[in-house]
């Protein structure tokens, strides 16, 4: 790959990282001072707030690789849907407390892995970004473990409730282990294998799931599409709130 | 003094705008100076947490620190790499976040090792009721920074900023934060 293509496919990569981790701080700030305690409140804004400082730090470095000019805010703020390559998981509607368990769960543990893996990045600014983001979601995965674990192995209702949420967003779970990146990208040691990250990251989730006495869903269908810019209806509501204000204003400083 | 060692003074002296007395240095976050002949000055800092908003105070504060010592031309850089740990904070900080009510952090090999402990026993049980000591599989010793006491329970994995825990010490009664080891 030559130099400018491989800028771009590295940028395109480092983008949907930037992507998933945006698109989840925004639907994790949904539940501010709406959480069920006050410290689950704080709890959820400092995983937001970890989420969102890998957000930018990636989506700064994908404009810069791309070397048309586009910044952090332009990235975030002023794409369409067509462009931003999120999974589907992180833009899915929070739902009841125990579906963002779920997705938290699920999502943490995903980027655990992934974050591990592109610690030994070829790609000095990623290995950079990863090799302190991997510390931050390694608490993130166990605030959610301890909630599915209290609320799977808890009340008839709690139980319910978190085996329905389960269910939910299990299926979406798929489009993780999908290749975020060209072959060429992952032979040349920038970005992970996604398919190798799921042994490891099913081993935990069951661990988790049996300690909260919850089966593994059965999937029945397989959504994909968003590293393709292919979202859900829930996506283009989250994109006009967070870009309101920017888009309404432009250039507004303060 | 060499032009770097008094950059490097100043620069290690300027204090967290979060944390009760604790300078950058002592938190272990300057990763170096370097001046040239013209006498620019680079300094490397490197950020606590991905998302932490005292970074950019931070980078503020050291530019004016040595502006005011007559270091106009400064460049300040962001290096992400080796990551930030908590066990480079130094003793003196520790001893100052004690002092300041904060618990200070366990060695991470501590922490590994207690997340490896759990890992085996496969042991994600809750702890505590609703709103109250939210589970972690994760259980080591920490002190009360008030009484001393060891008899100290997690309320929060995450406290006031994204830094600490919170904590409640169990023998007199008072809560308190605990630097999360990273």
């Amino acid at each position: 790959m030559s130099g400018t293509a491989l800028d771009s496919a590295v940028a395109c990569y480092v983008l949907a990282l930037g992507d998933d981790a945006l698109v989840c701080a925004q639907r994790l700030c949904e539940w501010a001072t709406r959480a069920p305690a006050i410290e689950e409140d704080v709890a959820l804004m400092n995983i937001a707030l970890d989420l969102l400082g890998q957000a930018r730090s990636l989506l700064a470095y994908a404009g810069e690789l791309e070397g048309s000019g586009r910044r952090e805010d332009e990235l975030a703020y002023l794409r369409d849907e067509r462009d931003f390559r999120n999974c589907q998981l992180v833009e899915l509607d929070n739902g009841d407390f125990a579906t963002t368990m779920a997705r938290q769960l699920l999502f943490s543990a995903y980027q655990f892995e992934l974050y591990g893996a592109l610690s030994s990045s070829t790609d000095e600014r990623l290995s950079g970004v990863a090799a302190k983001a991997v510390k931050e979601v390694a608490y993130h995965r166990e605030h959610a473990a301890g909630w599915v674990v209290r609320l799977g192995d808890g009340t008839r209702e709690s139980h319910a409730r978190m085996a329905a949420a389960l269910g939910t967003v299990w299926p979406f779970a798929g489009e993780l282990f999908e290749p975020a990146a060209p072959a060429e990208l992952v032979a040349a040691g920038v970005a992970a294998e996604a398919p190798s990250l799921q042994g490891p990251w099913l081993s935990w989730v069951t661990s988790i799931l049996s300690a909260a006495t919850l089966d593994i869903p059965t999937v029945t269908w397989a959504p994909s599409g968003g590293r393709h810019g292919l979202h859900t209806e829930a996506f283009g509501y989250l994109l006009a709130e967070m870009q309101h204000l920017h888009r309404s204003y432009p250039g507004a400083t303060w | 003094m060499t032009p770097a060692e008094e950059v490097t003074r100043l620069a290690a002296a300027v204090e967290d705008p979060e944390l009760p007395s604790l300078t950058i240095g002592d938190l272990g976050i300057l990763r170096g100076v370097a001046v040239d002949e013209g006498g620019h000055v680079d300094v490397n800092l490197t950020p606590t947490y991905s998302g932490c908003p005292a970074v950019e105070v931070i980078e503020h504060d050291v530019r004016a620190a040595l502006a005011d010592a007559g270091w106009g031309d400064v460049t300040v850089w962001r290096v992400l790499s080796p990551p930030w740990t908590t066990d480079w904070i130094t003793p003196e900080g520790r001893r100052k976040l004690a002092a300041g009510g904060i618990a200070p952090p366990a060695a991470v090999a501590e922490l590994a090792g207690a997340r490896a402990a759990a890992t085996a026993a496969n042991n994600g049980r809750s702890a505590g009721g609703f709103g109250h000591a939210l589970s972690q599989p994760v259980a080591f010793v920490v002190r009360c920074p008030h009484c001393g006491s060891k008899d100290t329970e997690v309320l929060s994995a995450f406290g006031s900023t994204p830094c600490k825990s919170l904590r409640r010490c169990r023998s007199c009664a008072e809560p308190f934060d605990h630097f999360k080891p990273l």
